[in-house]
């Protein structure tokens, strides 16, 4: 099973492991299937056939509508704001050599909802609701970049990274709830489902927005495969094997921070995706960054459409965060993978 | 024939930890082809130094020389096609089999797009079987015994084809068959493709059985260089590591062997004790 083959196209070599490969056809299809049934269902029920035929353009009509518009662009949204988390909390995990870190302790999801609470309870009569995605990343950016400065001490090591990262996590998370309970009521709402992370309402202007970020982040991640891998082992390790780890350090993070920040600005701080996917991902497949990566994206995927189907359909016709089931789903799928493996 | 130029030496180097000197002005050439050991009490600057000739230590003043031009203005990933440095008790991460760990070693002659040659495939399988670890080559890392992990490890460096080897103490928490093992292992490599080594050990004797060259270093300073049979005398351990010994020949290998005594002194026939240095 952990047989590896070697594949040359052209210039690049790669190689494949069976077992990873398998999986990752697996999940492909569960991942149409779930998009297949996520499409059907709703307060309006379809027939799969009815949508496929939409899809194919061969339908007219409410069909038509419901899955171009309403259904479509919240699914594939859905999807891309799992996956992006899900290899940012992947690439961090090695990158500080911890399995318990996952995007929201370099204060991407603390700095983002900041700036998105605030954006919400004291801006929104002069700013249109549009800029919130933008003011969003920039929340999340500054605090990043806030938690590297401090940690830098000749070089930013990931203990002190990860301890400064929780502590401005907790200072954020005070300012966030402090803003609510200030703000008015009104806005309380919208910012508790903005929190709690959601993709409803979601339309192909924010597909555009988000699409052509991921595909360019994407082969810079993939390009970086072995150095990720190599991250793993070490400061020492990894420079006596000539990786410049302090440059490639940051480096990493920055793609760490702009696949999750681009991710919660359109969906809100949806948590544990990027904790727990990563996770998922090491249990199937060998560890190996250029075979998990597919493969923890998908999980990823996988685990905000799940939530997002549930979240529309259990309790109709209330439409509900993902984000609320994304963990109530992970969680047992998790516990289950590693009773099957206890030895 | 001329001597050829040593392959890593260090000028008038200064190490420290924060803001703690360890060494001081310090000048060692370390001899192209031999197996060099680093000898001296705890916290003397042993492993310090090692860590500044493979680089993973900045020196606040001086410098490394590895071929004669500082270490430290040489791209990291050409070093690492000279020089490989096991750190003291590696980890790997959990799950990774002998092969994915050895695979690893490669990394400083892998092209961006080329991720795996032949040559890379040759050089891996090379380095399994010297380690005599073929058959346990997709065994996870953590399921090795001791032994078999450390030689896991330095399968690691050989993959990683250089000449220089740097060890920190690749003998720790092994018990003596696998320590013997380890260092044969390192001295055939040497014998075999004049591989020149340089190591951190705490055994005195073993590092006079295996080193053609011994530093023996007190508070950061060297006090000596040379031969074992040069080196390794009475008055060196009594100074460099505040113990009472007796140096005899080895029966077995005619090398020194240091019988230590400590404070105790020595039992006598009449039962009487008293410390030989007095």
């Amino acid at each position: 099973m952990n047989k590896r083959e070697r594949f040359v196209v052209g210039p690049v070599t790669l190689a494949v492991n069976y077992r990873t490969m398998a999986i990752s056809a697996v999940l492909i299809v569960v991942c149409l299937a779930l998009a297949l049934l996520a499409l059907s269902v709703g307060s309006v029920t379809l027939s799969p056939i009815a949508v496929l035929e939409a899809l194919m353009g061969q339908s007219s009509g409410p069909e038509r509508f419901i899955v171009e518009t309403l259904r479509l662009p919240r699914v594939i949204m859905a999807f891309l704001v799992g996956a992006a988390l899900g290899l940012s909390g992947l690439i961090l995990q090695a990158l500080v050599r911890n399995p318990l870190a996952s995007p929201d302790i370099l204060g991407i999801s603390g700095g983002a909802s900041v700036a998105a609470v605030a954006f919400l309870s004291f801006l929104t009569p002069w700013l249109a609701i549009q800029w919130l995605p933008v003011v969003a990343i920039a929340g999340a950016l500054i605090a990043a970049a806030t938690i590297y400065l401090l940690a830098w001490n000749r070089g930013v090591s990931p203990v002190r990274l990860v301890l400064i990262g929780i502590g401005l996590s907790a200072a954020m998370g005070a300012a966030t709830t402090l803003m609510i309970t200030l703000s008015p009521i009104t806005t309380t709402m919208t910012a508790y489902t903005w929190l709690t992370g959601s993709v409803y309402g979601a339309d192909w202007d924010d597909i555009r927005a988000l699409a052509p970020w991921l595909l360019v982040m994407l082969p810079l991640v993939l390009s970086q495969s072995r150095t990720i891998d190599l991250h793993e082992f070490g400061d020492a390790l990894a420079t006596g094997l000539g990786l410049p780890v302090q440059r490639s350090r940051l480096y990493l993070l920055c793609l760490s921070v702009a696949l999750a920040g681009i991710a919660v600005a359109h969906a809100g701080a949806i948590g544990f995706v990027g904790l727990i996917a990563p996770h998922i991902g090491r249990r199937l497949v060998e560890r190996q960054f250029a075979g998990l990566a597919p493969v923890t994206a998908m999980i990823g995927g996988l685990l905000v459409l799940t939530g997002d189907l549930i979240g529309r359909t259990l309790f109709v016709p209330l439409d509900l965060p993902a984000g609320v089931f994304v963990s109530a789903v992970g969680a047992p799928f998790f516990v289950y993978l590693l009773f099957r493996q206890r030895y | 024939m001329p001597k050829p130029p040593p392959p890593l030496e260090s000028r008038a180097v200064c190490l420290a930890y924060d803001e703690r000197p360890v060494i001081n002005a310090l000048d060692l050439s370390l001899p192209q082809g031999q197996i060099s050991v680093l000898v001296g009490g705890n916290g003397c600057g042993k492993s310090t130094l090692l860590k500044a000739f493979a680089r993973l230590l900045k020196p606040r003043q001086g410098s490394i020389l590895l071929d004669s031009r500082d270490i430290h203005q040489q791209p990291t990933r050409q070093v690492a096609q000279r020089l490989a440095m096991l750190p003291q008790g590696p980890t790997a991460p959990e799950g990774l089999t002998v092969h994915q760990l050895v695979r690893q070693g490669r990394y400083p002659h892998q092209g961006w797009l080329q991720s795996w040659t032949a040559e890379d495939e040759t050089r891996v399988d090379q380095a399994l079987k010297d380690t005599d670890l073929t058959s346990l080559a997709q065994t996870p890392v953590d399921a090795l015994s001791g032994g078999q992990r450390q030689r896991a490890w330095i399968a690691m460096s050989l993959a990683q084809d250089t000449d220089l080897l740097l060890l920190d103490e690749p003998t720790t928490y092994l018990d003596l068959t696998h320590q013997i093992d380890i260092l044969d292992l390192l001295a055939e490599l040497n014998r075999r493709s004049g591989k020149t080594i340089v190591m951190v050990l705490h055994d005195l004797n073993l590092a006079c059985r295996y080193a053609h060259n011994i530093v023996a270093i007190r508070q950061g300073e060297i006090y000596a260089q040379g031969h074992p049979d040069k080196v390794v005398t009475e008055g060196m351990v009594r100074d460099v590591f505040q113990l009472g010994c007796r140096i005899v020949r080895d029966l077995l290998f005619d090398t020194p062997l240091c019988v230590p005594y400590g404070k105790a002194g020595v039992p006598q026939p009449d039962g009487a004790r008293y410390a030989s240095d007095t």
